[in-house]
């Protein structure tokens, strides 16, 4: 699939994705969206740049191995159900903290922080098996 | 909505509104352990060198939580966690038993011992292919199936395990471990998607799946809706998990195929899961449908036994003889619950206990007897009583225990199990532990007989590998150490299983638990 065409408009896509998949992130907890959905449309990002320039740059692109990437989402969002010890509510439970940010409230959650984890697990198995399967001998 | 203005909604009598004791954590804390650990250590994968100094001293942290939360519920009895604050039956409750709290804590035990044997036997490219995080997702999902107090959480669990299994049982990427594998994998499936639908059939009829609940619901409406067949879905489902006869056929196509620990893991590890979920359903949840079933699980406990014993005297390869003897162990903690009685399932709760210490320990020994004279073969090794006595000594003992033979662990749960069957008149149920514990002195027997007593074969040419007394002994020196306090001292265990048998057949404290003030209704 190395065409021209295909390997100049790659970047450009992958990245907006990438974009795309941040906000579809942050948006999720009272719209659709979330972890899940944005970190299948980061893999999908990564996996079109695999097929159009190859998978050695998508690693070096990534700089981690997908698998850590995977790992430290589950370290995320199981830190995020792990705050709640210091808050004396039960393991899981949703701890809000509002911050002013540029004269609005931000809603900081330990719900986003888990979604954020469950991004980074999608992104990282689901590129993992994309750029294994996309991997030939001759890269 | 249906009115323009809001109206606050009263949250708090659906919510836990009490502080949470950090003890409570103790309920959540070995799955936490196990989560992060695997977490961190699948973000340092390639450094092969780092592992084992990041999963051992998890393991042993994992060991001490498991033993701080066995105390506490022989203190307090059932505790119970919710999860995000939603009360049950909405939130998920993570309620721990006695049962739960003991065999999580022996499967730490185990894992422990597999993870101190996983440092010399796991070479680097196994610990590349995740040998650790893989081992402790598989605890994250043992440890899981436990604790939980929900059937479809129990569910999550059983697919974390599986799926942590299939990533060990295939870590050397081999002809034959892929072989295995696809058995394995299939055979589990069909198990996996068989719970899956009696879950969704149990909801469908209780519109609730937390345990408790389930618990309190059913003999009200036991002569409304098909319970029965519904029961009848979970014993086929776990049967398959636990391998019993006639579902039991994955089990020896597949354990003899990945390494030695992981082979050691899985036998003392995943059948038990599927033990302990059956009696979990069968005995908490729905008795009286049990009553029902009672005949064909104690027909399917006698054949499961002797079938694993017999499949043992079969077998030349030492791996494959101790599959069978898994198999056969299930038979035996399936007699306890055929029989229900405070007596049969005090004998399961510590026949279970026993069967994952000398399980794992045996598949380890197995596996350094492979190391000294070669091979798994049965007819072509020999010699090691002379060339390894503290090995072949061990090795004797994991042996006694395992037919039944006093003083050893495995005594006390077949004295128990048979005067259980011979007070309800099961004389043949009886017969068939006794006559197992023999073919299985036999099997085992000719083991002994053939690859540690007799000399080596004298065309040995092999230069037998090395025993590195820490990470090789340790772990077996420390199971067949629990396998000889269990055989003689085994008051302290005997009162526990008995406590944990009490706890089933009388779940009011297990409930009160879950409703401390009598539930929604």
């Amino acid at each position: 699939m190395r065409t021209l065409i295909f390997s100049t408009v790659a970047p450009y896509l992958t990245s907006l994705m990438v974009v795309f998949s941040i906000f579809v992130l942050l948006r999720g907890h009272n719209e659709p969206g979330g972890g899940f959905i944005g970190g299948l449309i980061a893999a999908s990002a990564f996996a079109i740049y695999g097929i159009a320039c190859g998978v050695s740059p998508v690693r070096r692109a990534l700089y981690f191995h997908p698998m850590g990437l995977a790992g430290f989402g589950l370290l995320v969002g199981t830190l995020a159900g792990v705050l709640s010890v210091f808050f004396g509510v039960p393991f899981m439970t949703g701890l809000w903290a509002y911050v002013p940010l540029f004269g609005d409230t931000v809603a900081l959650s330990t719900v986003l922080m888990f979604d954020i984890g469950v991004y980074f697990v999608v992104v990282g198995s689901i590129t993992s098996i994309a750029l294994a399967l996309e991997e030939r001998p001759s890269d | 909505m249906a009115s323009p203005e809001k109206t606050p909604v009263d949250l708090s009598l659906a919510m836990v509104t009490d502080p949470v004791a950090l003890a409570d954590w103790l309920v959540i804390a070995p799955l936490v352990i196990c989560v992060l650990v695997g977490a961190v250590l699948l973000m340092v994968r390639k450094n092969t060198a780092l592992q084992p100094m990041i999963a051992i001293p998890g393991l042993c942290l994992l060991v001490l939580v498991d033993a701080a939360l066995l105390g506490r519920v022989l203190v307090e009895g059932p505790i119970t966690m919710t999860m995000g604050r939603w009360l049950p039956p909405f939130g998920i409750a993570f309620t721990v038993d006695l049962l739960g709290a003991v065999l999580t804590l022996v499967a730490g035990i185990a894992a422990l011992a597999g993870g101190i044997y996983g440092a010399g036997d796991v070479n680097d490219s196994g610990r590349r292919y995740g040998f650790y995080p893989f081992l402790f997702l598989m605890m994250a999902g043992v440890s899981g199936a436990f604790l939980t107090g929900d059937i479809f959480n129990l569910y999550v669990w059983f697919e974390v395990l599986l799926i942590a299994s299939f990533g060990l049982l295939i870590l050397g990427s081999e002809r034959g471990q892929i072989d295995g594998a696809t058995k394995y994998a299939f055979l589990n499936l069909v198990a996996t998607t068989l719970f899956l639908i009696a879950t969704g059939y149990l909801y469908g009829i209780f519109g609730t799946l937390n345990m408790a609940d389930i618990a309190t619901k059913a003999p009200q409406i036991s002569d409304k809706a098909p319970l029965v067949t519904l029961v009848s879905l979970f014993v086929l489902a776990f049967g398959m998990k636990a391998a019993a006869f006639p579902v039991n056929f994955w089990l020896p196509a597949s354990y003899h195929t990945p390494r030695v620990v992981v082979s050691a893991l899985f036998a003392g590890l995943l059948t038990k899961v599927g033990v302990y979920a059956l009696m979990r359903i069968v005995l908490l949840l729905f008795p009286a449908e049990r009553d029902i079933l009672a005949m064909i699980i104690a027909l399917i406990a006698a054949a499961t036994m002797l079938l694993g014993a017999i499949g043992a005297l079969a077998q030349t390869d030492f791996r494959r003889l101790l599959g069978y003897l898994v198999i056969s162990g299930i038979g035996i903690m399936f007699a306890g619950i055929a029989l229900a009685s405070p007596g049969g399932i005090s004998g399961t709760v510590f026949y279970a206990v026993h069967s994952m210490v000398v399980m794992t320990a045996l598949y380890l020994a197995s596996g350094l007897a492979a190391r000294v004279s070669g091979g798994f073969s049965i007819a072509s090794t020999g010699g090691i009583y002379r060339s390894h006595v503290a090995l072949a000594g061990i090795t004797l003992v994991l042996f006694f225990a395992v037919s039944g033979l006093p003083p050893f662990s495995g005594f006390w749960p077949k004295v128990v199990l048979v005067k259980a069957s011979l007070d309800v008149g099961a004389w043949w149920l009886a017969t068939a532990i006794l006559l197992t514990g023999f073919l299985t002195t036999i099997a085992v027997g000719r083991v002994w007989l053939l690859t540690y007593w007799r000399n080596a074969p004298s065309d040995e040419t092999a230069v037998a590998a090395p025993i590195s007394a820490l990470v090789d002994y340790l772990p077996l020196i420390m199971l067949t150490a629990i396998v000889i306090i269990l055989g003689v001292f085994p008051q302290q265990i005997l009162e526990l299983s008995q406590t944990a048998a009490e706890q089933l057949l009388n779940p009011v404290a297990y409930i009160r638990s879950v409703f401390p003030t009598g539930g929604v209704q």
